[in-house]
Parts: C-alpha cells; sequence; structure tokens
C-alpha cells in the first residue's frame, strides 16, 4: 500500500516522427489530488491515457497502484472519465449508470449519484440529447460509480458553466475526503490551484515544474497596471527599492514585483505622474499559476 | 446541486461476478437493436415483408410445392444474417467511433466478456425473429417436415459466421464504410443467397460458386433439414464452420478497439 497512485519514469510516447512526451517523470501521491497543468497538445492526455492502460509507452516506467497499467486488476479499482465520448448516443444516461454499477462489486446507488450530480431530471434522456456540460458530468459519474481507490479525470470540467464547474469541484472534494486519490488534467491555473495538493506543469511532453499550488506561484504579491506601451522601465526601477523587478508583458502591461506595499505603490504612482502616464486597472496581486507557465516558457497557457 | 447527499465515495473497489456483467451488457445490447428503427427495418420489417410477399405472389419460380415450404427457410437464414452481421457490423462500428469499446476497456468487463455478451445479445434477437417468422409462416401454410431440431446447429454455425465477418467489417474499416458496406453486403446477398430467389436461376457458371457464400449454405441447409430430406447437411454445415474459422480469426487479429 505504500507505492503513490501513480508513479511515472523517463515516460517517452511517439506518434510516427512526433515526439509527444519525452522524458517526464512525476509521481502521484496516494489519497491526493494531483493536477497535471498545461496547454493543449503538451501531452497530458497520452500521460494520463497511457496510465490508464489504453496506450503502451514506448520509453520510461508506469505503474499504477504499484502494478503495470495493463494489468486487469486495476480495472475494478481506477475509474476513468475520458476527455469526450465513450457513451452510446442513444442509451440513456440513467441506463448507461445502471450498466456501469453492474460491473462493481460495492458501486454507488446510480439514482442518487446522478442526483448529487444534479442530473435527476435527465435520467430517461438518450445521452446524444444532453448539453456538453451535461455529457460531462454522466461522465464524471461513470468514474466514480465503481467506488473505485483512483480516478483519471481527463479535463473534467472542459465545456461546462461556472455552476457546474463548481458542483465538480466539490466532487473532487469529496472524493479526496473520502480518501480517493485523484489525478485530473487541466488547462485552467484556476482549477489547479483550486483543487490540488500537487500541480505538475507540462509543455512538449515533459515536467517544467511541480510542487504545491502556493510553492509554485510563491508567497510574493506584485503590482499590475496598464499605461500606453514602451514606458522606460530603468528609470523606475532606479527609484524603487533594490531587489524589485519591472517588467513589461504583454506590450503595454506592467508587472512591478518586489516588496509590494504602501511605499512602493505610492513610488510608482509618483512616478507615472510625473512621466504623465495615466496608470490603469491598477491592483496588487499574488502570482498565479499563469504568470509561472509564462516565465517558464514563455507562452501564455491558452 | 450542491447539497450533499449521503454518497459514500470511500474506496470498496472490486469487480462484478462475471455471469451479472455479462448479463447486464448483453441486456443493454437486446435493447439498443430492439430500440433502433434501421435495425428492426433489416431484422424484422424487411424479412417480414418477404416472407409474405414472396409467399402469396407467384414472383419466382419455386419449383414443386407450396411457395412459404421455399421462402421461409430462406427469410429465417436471411434474418440471421441481419443480426449477426449486419446489425452487429453497423452497431459495433459506431461503439469504436463513439469510443464506447475503448471505454469499456476501462471497466472490470473483460473483452472476453463483452464478446459473450454480443453473442448472446445477437443469438436472444434471432429467437424473438425465429419466433416471429415461423409464426407468420405457419400463419401462411408452412409445414416443416424432417426434424427442426437440426435447424439449431446450423443457425448456431451461421451465427458464428456472420459474427465474424460483422466484426472483421466493424474493427477494421471506418464506421461509415462500415454503414455502407454491411448495407450492400446486406443487399447484394439478399438478391444472390438464395433467400427467395433460387439458386438454379442463376447460369450454370455461376451456381456453385454462390453456392460458397455462408448465406447460400445457411439458406440450402435449414430448406434441407426443414423440408425432411433424408440425412444431415454435412456440405451446409462445413461451408458454415469454415467461414466461421477464418473470419473469427481474421477478426480477432485485426480489430482494432479504438
Amino acid at each position: 500500500m505504500d507505492s503513490p497512485a501513480v508513479e511515472i519514469i523517463d515516460l517517452v510516447k511517439r506518434y510516427g516522427r512526433t515526439t509527444a512526451i519525452d522524458g517526464l517523470t512525476l509521481s502521484a501521491r496516494r489519497g491526493a489530488v494531483t493536477a497535471i497543468l498545461g496547454p493543449n497538445g503538451a501531452g497530458k492526455t497520452s500521460t494520463i491515457e497511457i496510465c490508464e492502460g489504453f496506450r503502451r509507452a514506448d520509453g520510461g516506467s508506469v505503474s499504477v497502484l504499484g502494478l503495470d497499467p495493463s494489468r486487469p486488476e486495476l480495472r475494478a479499482r481506477v475509474g476513468v472519465m475520458p476527455q469526450a465520448g465513450g457513451v452510446p448516443p442513444a442509451m440513456r444516461c440513467g441506463e448507461w449508470l445502471r450498466l456501469m454499477s453492474r460491473f462493481h462489486a460495492a458501486p454507488l446507488d446510480p439514482a442518487a449519484l446522478l442526483e448529487r450530480l444534479g442530473m435527476a431530471a435527465h435520467a430517461r434522456t438518450p445521452y446524444r440529447r444532453l448539453s456538453g456540460g451535461q455529457q460531462q458530468r454522466v461522465s464524471l459519474a461513470g468514474a466514480v460509480i465503481g467506488r473505485p481507490e483512483l480516478v483519471f479525470l481527463d479535463e473534467p470540467t472542459a465545456g461546462l458553466d461556472p455552476q457546474a464547474r463548481h458542483a465538480c469541484w466539490e466532487l473532487v472534494g469529496e472524493l479526496r475526503a473520502a480518501g480517493v486519490s485523484v489525478v485530473l488534467t487541466t488547462h485552467h491555473m484556476d482549477e489547479a490551484e483550486k483543487l490540488s495538493d500537487h500541480v505538475v506543469i507540462i509543455d512538449h511532453g515533459t515536467v517544467v515544474a511541480e510542487g504545491t499550488p502556493s510553492s509554485l506561484t510563491g508567497a510574493e504579491r506584485q503590482l499590475r497596471f496598464r499605461a500606453r506601451p514602451g514606458l522606460a522601465l530603468d528609470e523606475l526601477l532606479t527609484a524603487l527599492p533594490a531587489g524589485s523587478a519591472a517588467k513589461e508583458s504583454p506590450s503595454g502591461h506592467y508587472i512591478i514585483e518586489g516588496q509590494v506595499g504602501p511605499e512602493l505603490l505610492a513610488t510608482v504612482t509618483a512616478w507615472c505622474a510625473a512621466e504623465g502616464v495615466t496608470a490603469d486597472d491598477l491592483s496588487i496581486e499574488r502570482r498565479t499559476l499563469e504568470d509561472v507557465f509564462l516565465e517558464l516558457t514563455g507562452r501564455e497557457l491558452r | 446541486m450542491t447539497t450533499t447527499t449521503g454518497l459514500d465515495f470511500s474506496p470498496a473497489p472490486g469487480a462484478a461476478p462475471l455471469s451479472r456483467m455479462v448479463a447486464a451488457q448483453a441486456g443493454a445490447e437486446i435493447r439498443a437493436m430492439l430500440r433502433n428503427g434501421e435495425q428492426l427495418l433489416l431484422t424484422m420489417v424487411i424479412p417480414l415483408l418477404l416472407l409474405t410477399g414472396f409467399s402469396l405472389a407467384p414472383l419466382v419460380d419455386v419449383g414443386d410445392g407450396a411457395r412459404v415450404d421455399f421462402v421461409a427457410p430462406g427469410v429465417l437464414a436471411l434474418a440471421v444474417m441481419s443480426t449477426a452481421f449486419t446489425g452487429q457490423a453497423i452497431a459495433t462500428g459506431f461503439e469504436r467511433r463513439y469510443g464506447v469499446l475503448k471505454r469499456l476497456g476501462a471497466t472490470p468487463l473483460s473483452r472476453g466478456g463483452l464478446m459473450l455478451a454480443k453473442t448472446l445479445a445477437v443469438l436472444a434477437v434471432e429467437l424473438v425473429q425465429v419466433v416471429l417468422i415461423a409464426g407468420v409462416a405457419f400463419a401462411l401454410g408452412w409445414r416443416p417436415a424432417g426434424s427442426p431440431l437440426l435447424a439449431l446447429p446450423l443457425i448456431l454455425l451461421g451465427t458464428a459466421a456472420f459474427s465474424g465477418l460483422g466484426l472483421l467489417m466493424a474493427g477494421t474499416l471506418r464506421a461509415e464504410a462500415t454503414l455502407a458496406g454491411a448495407n450492400l453486403v446486406y443487399l447484394v446477398l439478399l438478391g444472390c443467397g438464395g433467400i427467395v430467389f433460387p439458386l438454379s436461376a442463376f447460369p450454370d457458371s455461376v451456381e456453385p460458386v454462390l453456392g460458397l457464400l455462408p448465406i447460400s449454405a445457411l439458406a440450402g441447409g435449414l430448406r434441407s433439414v426443414l423440408s425432411g430430406e433424408a440425412g444431415a447437411p454435412l456440405a451446409a454445415a462445413a461451408i458454415l464452420a469454415l467461414w466461421a474459422a477464418v473470419s473469427l480469426v481474421l477478426a480477432s487479429r485485426t480489430f482494432r478497439w479504438e
């Protein structure tokens, strides 16, 4: 029972000449929520599908609950929510969940689970008639109905409205509280920050950073404002306390980092006034995972 | 949506007994087949229309004896083909396309269990077809002679052969190609498989070749056992067994699950 929920070492996956996963190493702790964060095409789905046993690795090693992902006994212990599809379009969603429940020894009650996900009114609706968000919820229900030890959720909130997203987050929180290990992929930073104990940021098939959300974003705060592009930040820096940093990214958006307090704020606004610049949307914020990603890769997450 | 119902998410993993999984999956497959309008057209409506039409009207020369005695066994063979081949190929092709086969692969139901469930579902629908077709045929004056029990091994062999061919198609072609191809094969074999048009109506050079088709073997074999001809239909059984063996081996080697 000491093995991690998922242990991936030096994973390589190629499709033809394209290397989708390039020496990826990560570990997901049991009983924790691990988020794999990255832009589209970073290798998130390939990674998770290798863990689910759907695809074979071309190199490296993967173990799920201490076992090779292809081992049949994992099918009862692991719940899977694919990114899309998987349900016969003509099947009523209540019927599909009942079918899924019949595959397991001690499943949740399908009707109660649908109720919990706000889908009770749609139990008799064919899957193809549901909205995208409703289909996602049915798919999520299918992942947890067998009371698994570990669930893989591939983009669980893609296409959900804010209310449904929060319901999904709440469910993930409940799973965690019940001792279920959760591994999910997302390209929403807020999702990774709010939900997870551990965030793994991947890009081009390899890990660029990992840690708890707060260790990644740091305690530092930053001052942000908008103004006309091309301000002479060098001058501003000389006025700021040592150890401060200033940058323009993207054009017209300014970020000042350092000991962000009343003094720094006063210095910045005074300098702007002297330059005849109006600073718009001035705010003091914590760094986000989006900032971390931008710093590490030079690209936006989405 | 935010009220917490008493759902216990604490892990309690475990697979259900194989029999329960297979029964649940077979039930789902049967309901899907009986609910799908196009499938019902192929498996029930067309065979029953052909049975009544060709039994009542002198459309083809079937030789001596009541027309229904010739047509009923042929339509039974068509029914087997429509469910085991056409229906199964199309349904499985789209299951593959919609990721259903892949998703089921992540459940405790094994691939062997899934195939067993599909086979049971096909046999169950065939039972419904046989009851309906035989009932209508009786009403039309059909009086099968000989040993109807001998029809059973032929139907099972035919089911195996047509399932193998259907799965071979569904597991290798795109879903749209399977849809078109399976319907086309259904039509062609309906026309030249000895179902309602006797093979003797074809030129002498073609007739022996057509006789090797699984549909002709099944139709001919059923006709012979249900009309009380002496002896077991060994040639028909051998042809069907060969088709079954080759198609099932090929299907299992080439089937792509996604």
